[in-house]
């Protein structure tokens, strides 16, 4: 199974709002971001939560974020940043209008 | 749709929250014990429950009981559930367990 992303390819969050059990932070959804790494391959937990197996197994990645960019009044040095693990389904190439 | 339609309740992070208290404070035998049967649950011998049904079933407590419930609390009301939905065990053979526990107690004070 391959993954569609690679280190360094910025990405943008799916603004999606399922009612079901997801691991995206609601803060992160719309934001644009930069592959740090691919973490593996994993049962999908959306799935998992509702005791199915959770297969086929999804990428999941570890996605930097700039603190500036999520939260407007951020007050710390401009190079902070969080990371978050990111299943690929909520993951796309970011559009011209996504920032 | 507005934020609070599309934000579920326990989905807070960035929300204001106040200080975090950072004190340390003991684990009771209680509390222990709920982690111990949420290990033998998700465990390769058993395989019940795993932890994506335990973060399901807190975050369908519903508001009002998220916030009332402790740590711990949260969990065992999710096992609880989710295991009763799973039919492993019933609401009756809950039930009919806390009312024993209960009388036992009692009858010791």
């Amino acid at each position: 199974m391959t993954a569609r992303f690679t280190p360094g390819d910025p990405v943008t969050v799916e603004s999606r709002y399922p009612t079901g059990h997801c691991r995206t932070p609601y803060y992160i959804r719309g934001m644009t971001g930069v592959i740090e790494r691919i973490c593996g391959q994993f049962p999908n937990p959306e799935d998992l939560a509702y005791g199915r197996d959770g297969l086929p197994r999804r990428a999941l990645y570890r996605v930097r974020f700039r603190q500036t960019e999520i939260w407007p009044d951020y007050a710390g040095a401009r190079d902070d940043s969080v990371d978050i693990e990111i299943f690929e389904h909520w993951l796309r190439p970011p559009a011209n209008e996504d920032k | 749709m507005t934020d609070s339609d599309k934000r579920a309740h326990h989905d807070m992070g960035g929300l204001p929250a106040g200080p975090v208290d950072r004190s340390e404070h003991e684990t009771v035998f209680w509390e222990k014990r709920i982690d111990a049967i949420m290990t033998l649950l998700t465990g390769k011998e058993r395989r019940l429950l795993c932890v994506d049904e335990l973060r399901r079933g807190i975050e369908s407590l519903g508001p009002e009981a998220y916030d009332k419930l402790s740590y711990y609390e949260r969990w065992i009301a999710s096992i609880a559930g989710t295991l009763v939905e799973k039919s492993v065990l019933t609401q009756e053979e809950i039930d009919a367990r806390i009312e024993e526990l209960r009388a036992s107690r009692d009858s010791q004070t």
